[in-house]
């Protein structure tokens, strides 16, 4: 299975069984214009990867389309091998906290065990089972002590500590994460990225879509540049250049210097 | 009273009414809490106005009253109306409450002409299907109330069951998605369940009321907790409790209608919530508030005497009312706040009636100033 | 004039009157208000009624515009203290009034003609019957006169306050910066709808009102870019459902109101289906066309990539576009009939390669 990234470059001959991820000619337009254009993502498995790019690159597109909440006009995604829709038990996502209203009468536990629904399927409900494995996943994120706290009373990083043990429940082995770290303190900031690499060392493969430029070198093994098409992806040492970012934000990038690697793309 | 439950019990008008308006409550109760939260408060309005035309279909094609029918017919109608107003929401730039605005009055009007239709033809039994427009609830047959029994334990047993997967789905969908949960179909299940309980309630309060049923017992069980399960019970017992008022107070007063006699019990039941309930209620935000203001006058008043006792080099020096009302110019309640500082000897009047700091209060002054001043 | 057309004017006149200010609250998304103002005004009838004693009194116009102006007053009020959301607050509020007016009605005007029927659905057929007498002479039926003059009000205050209302609608905190109070606009506006609403009220009813205030414009949104244009084409749509939804009623013999409210839904579903650019029939041709284009424009650029290498034979041949793109054969027969037809690639049997103009195109597509 061979693709191109945008300058005809090969990439490896990867055997799409071992890929965590494999998207290919994702093509995704709104009323004209196309968000997405002919999309191709090469993930394996094992990775931290950061999907980065201007505002309205359709990162969050990307993330929605693969797991099917946005039709695509063209294009598929295989997760290990096969559909997306076969392998949902294999996948995890913890949307953007403004995706929801946090007014929404229920407790910090509640949430988290809402992770198990998949694997609880109908009609039960969660038992002692569930409610140890949301109590370990609460422990993990540091908010064990908020349990029946009420979700309206949480701060900004709170909500999102919440939103990751609701996604470590599942038990997946690919997560994909929309600006986890958007509006949280320094913090929790921390806890997040550490743990981050620990899912990464357990050998989970984990997408982030991330804003800030500055911490890409440090959080992040992968790196995907994407606007609207892909610019490049790869191993963050090889494809955070200066001249891929400024290919991806058009020029805007002057204040990264020390943190790219001066490559010779 | 007594002679109002003796009523309730042994009145056959009575009790069907009270009994029809309690299921109507308790249902248009549970399921109003969902359509709340999933910010669908308007459309049990558009729902309701749009069955009218199913209601007189259903008579044209079967020529039959019966209850079962007339519902089926007006919640298909419902259903039709919901769909089409999600689906131009979907597809055009028309925003969703234009969208409800519309199909009403559209579906609503068509429902007329054909109701006009029926009446001009003169069918024999037609008299009466206006009833379901505006609601008759002292027209509630006992086998009507049997009807919505049945329909309400079914559609709430759904509710039981597929509990969680509701809770999920009006809390965050895609999440719920990626879960693997078909929220199309749950969606269009819960939407279904609205709509046949909206339809249920017709009868009872009519098309214009029904809207206030939907959202009234979920907006004041709201006010009382933060949990679902508790606020999808509470809504049923509000619900329910306006609704048999409702059907007792129109039967004790005269020409007192029972529909709008519910609307009434119900917004009351709201009022009251919104005002008072712990912790969110206006009346304790208010005290709060008050409380607050108090008591960060006392601690200006406290403290002034701290800076005066600064200056001064000890707390034996005692200071005229007038020099601390001079230092609390804009803030007012001087004396007041002074009278609550006595109380609780924080500081001590002098015979000729200036202000000192006990020992007490200077502790507590310090403990204001947290070691920005150790002079003292 | 014939009663026939009498009554037809009338209608042309309230459909006029109410897809002006209609235009505003769809615009604004606040659709759902003429809905909450139409019903509740019938408190203010009541009220407006217990004073004058007098069911032709202009009093009841006043009451009622001042129970609108209430019913918007309590609703801010509810959403100011955010314990309930916004819609909630409106399904709060209209009931209760509306509760109210009819209980009030029937404790102490029992016998009066104001029943709830005829409130929500009017009666345009009787509007010839109430004639106006001025110096004994008659110069036709009241409703006209009255919702003429509403009309008027209607039409001066747009044309007035034309950019304000256009800059308060498009963006409130600008135009407060601007130094033009959004609120005195907004509770104009509601005033205005009250209004018109108790005026139609007599003719119509309630709920088509609604109809009458949300459908027009809500057809000519799909229909035109341009404010002016929407406010006129409202009007225009009105006109005709109002003349056509009467002739409809005539033969069908039925209600006058509710067939011009069933024309109002037939006008939108045919605009609905085939405005241009926006109508679904159109969103789908587009939506097709759009799929063929970027499809021919990913070959291209796929082309373009494999082009010369050792394995173009492989790539480019018309087979691997099932095995790589996932392409059914017919839309890959349509996909290379519309590159050919362009003239951006060629086929020399089963193998595909790019022309000059093809290459450009393929090139220019990978740049932007």
């Amino acid at each position: 299975m061979v693709s191109y990234s945008l300058f005809g470059q090969e990439e490896e001959n990867l055997n799409s069984k071992k890929l965590a991820v494999d998207v290919a000619d994702l093509t995704v337009a709104y009323r004209d214009k196309p968000v997405l254009w002919d999309v191709d993502l090469q993930v394996p498995s094992g990775v931290l990867l950061a999907i980065i790019g201007p505002n309205g690159a359709g990162k969050t597109t990307l993330i929605k389309s693969v797991l099917g909440l946005i039709k695509p006009a063209a294009g598929r995604v295989l997760i290990y091998g096969k559909p997306y829709a076969q392998q949902r038990g294999l996948v995890a996502y913890v949307p953007q906290r403004g995706s929801v209203d946090w007014d929404f009468p229920t407790n910090v536990l509640d949430v988290v065990m809402m992770g198990r629904y998949g694997s609880i399927g109908w009609i039960r409900r969660p038992g002692k089972n569930e409610y140890q494995l949301a109590t370990e996943a609460l422990e993990k994120v540091g908010m064990i002590d908020f349990m029946k706290r009420q979700i309206s009373q949480l701060s900004g990083g709170q909500q999102q500590r919440v939103f990751l043990a609701r996604a470590l429940v599942q038990d997946a082995r690919v997560y994909f994460m929309d600006e986890p770290f958007q509006g949280v303190d320094a913090t929790t900031e921390k806890a997040i990225v550490g743990l981050l690499k620990e899912l990464r060392e357990a050998g989970k493969t984990v997408l982030v879509v991330h804003h800030d430029l500055q911490t890409v070198s440090e959080y992040f093994d992968w790196v995907m540049l994407l606007n609207v098409r892909k610019i490049s992806s790869g191993p963050v040492d090889e494809v955070f250049t200066e001249q891929n970012l400024r290919l991806a934000y058009g020029g805007k990038v002057a204040f990264l210097t020390h943190h790219t690697h001066q490559g010779n793309d | 009273m007594s002679e109002l439950l003796n009523n309730l019990l042994f009145d056959y008008t009575l009790r069907t009414v009270a009994l029809g308006a309690g299921v109507l409550g308790i249902l248009s109760g549970a399921l109003g809490s969902f359509a709340v939260l999933r910010k669908q408060s308007l459309l049990g309005d558009a729902v309701s106005h749009a069955a009218l035309p199913g209601i007189a279909l259903a008579f044209l094609l079967t020529l039959s009253k019966a209850t079962l029918i007339l519902i089926l017919g007006a919640a298909l109608a419902g259903w039709i109306g919901t769909y089409f107003i999600f689906h131009i929401t979907r597809n055009t730039r028309i925003k969703n409450d234009s969208a409800l605005g519309l199909i009403l009055s559209v579906f609503f009007g068509f429902g007329l002409v054909l109701l006009t239709y029926i009446q001009k033809q003169s069918y024999s039994n037609q008299a009466g299907l206006d009833k379901f427009l505006f609601g008759q609830a002292a027209a509630l047959l006992q086998r009507d109330v049997l009807t919505m029994i049945i329909l309400s334990v079914l559609v709430l047993s759904l509710l039981v069951i597929f509990w969680k997967e509701f809770k999920l789905l009006s809390f965050n969908a895609d999440y719920g998605s990626s879960l693997g949960l078909p929220v199309k179909k749950l969606d269009f299940l819960l939407t279904g369940m609205l709509v046949i309980a909206i339809v249920i309630g017709l009868q009872t309060v009519g098309v214009v009321l029904m809207s206030a049923m939907v959202v009234a017992p979920a907006a004041a069980a709201r006010q009382w907790t933060e949990r679902l399960g508790l606020m999808v019970i509470l809504s049923s017992v509000f619900g329910a409790f306006a609704g048999i008022s409702g059907a007792l107070l129109s039967s004790s007063i005269s020409r007192l209608p029972t529909g709008p006699t519910i609307v009434v019990c119900i917004s009351f039941v709201v009022l009251v919530s919104v005002l008072f309930a712990s912790g969110r209620g206006l009346v304790w935000t208010w005290l709060r508030e008050q409380r607050n203001r108090h008591k960060i006058k006392i601690e200006a008043v406290l403290s002034d005497l701290y800076i005066l006792a600064e200056q001064h080099g000890s707390i034996e020096r005692s200071h005229p009312i007038s020099v601390l009302r001079a230092m609390s110019i804009g803030h007012g309640g001087v004396d007041r706040s002074l009278g609550d500082l006595k109380e609780k000897k924080w500081v001590e009047q002098k015979p000729d009636e200036s202000w000192v700091l006990t020992p007490l209060g200077l502790e507590e002054a310090k403990k204001l100033f947290d070691g920005k001043n150790k002079i003292l | 004039m014939s009663p026939q057309f009498e009554i037809q004017l009338i209608a042309v006149v309230v459909a006029v009157a109410c897809a002006l200010p209609g235009v505003f609250l769809v615009l604004r998304r606040m659709a759902m208000m003429s809905d909450a103002i139409s019903h509740s005004i019938l408190l203010g009838i009541v009220l407006a009624f217990f004073v004058t004693k007098d069911l032709t009194s202009p009093l009841l116009v006043l009451g009622a515009a001042l129970t609108g102006v209430l019913t918007v007053s309590l609703v801010e009020l509810l959403n100011r203290t955010r314990l309930v959301q916004e819609d909630t607050s409106i399904g709060l509020v209209f009931p209760l009034l509306f509760s109210i007016g009819v209980i009030l009605i029937s404790r102490h005007a029992g016998d009066v003609h104001l029943d709830t029927d005829a409130v929500l659905l009017g009666e345009l057929a009787f509007a010839p019957f109430d004639r106006l007498i001025i110096f004994n002479t008659d110069i036709g039926p009241k409703s006209l006169y009255v919702m003429g003059s509403i009309l008027l009000l209607n039409i001066i205050f747009i044309l007035i306050l034309y950019k304000e209302l256009k800059l308060a609608t498009f963006d409130k905190g600008l135009a407060a910066v601007l130094g033009f109070s959004p609120w005195i606009i907004h509770y104009g506006l509601m005033s205005l709808v009250s209004i018109t609403a108790v005026g139609a009220f007599d003719a119509v009813g309630s709920i088509l009102v609604v109809a009458f205030i949300i459908g027009p414009p809500v057809s000519a949104y799909l229909l035109t870019e341009k404010l002016s244009f929407m406010l006129l084409l409202s009007t225009i749509i009105g006109a005709i459902a109002a003349v056509s939804g009467y002739w409809m009623a005539h033969f069908l013999d039925t209600s006058i109101a509710g067939s011009i409210a069933s024309m109002i839904g037939i006008t939108f579903s045919m605009v609905y289906l085939f405005a241009p650019d926006k109508g679904l029939i159109a969103l789908a041709r587009h939506r097709t066309k759009q799929r063929i284009e970027f499809a021919v424009e990913m070959l291209l650029v796929h082309l373009l990539n494999h082009e010369g290498l050792p394995e173009a034979e492989r790539e480019c041949h018309r087979n691997h576009l099932y095995d790589h793109l996932h392409w059914e054969e017919d839309f890959i027969r349509k996909i290379l009939k519309n590159g050919e037809k362009k003239m951006w690639l060629r086929s020399e049997g089963d193998l595909l390669y790019l022309t000059e103009k093809g290459r450009a195109m393929a090139q220019e597509s990978m740049i932007t």
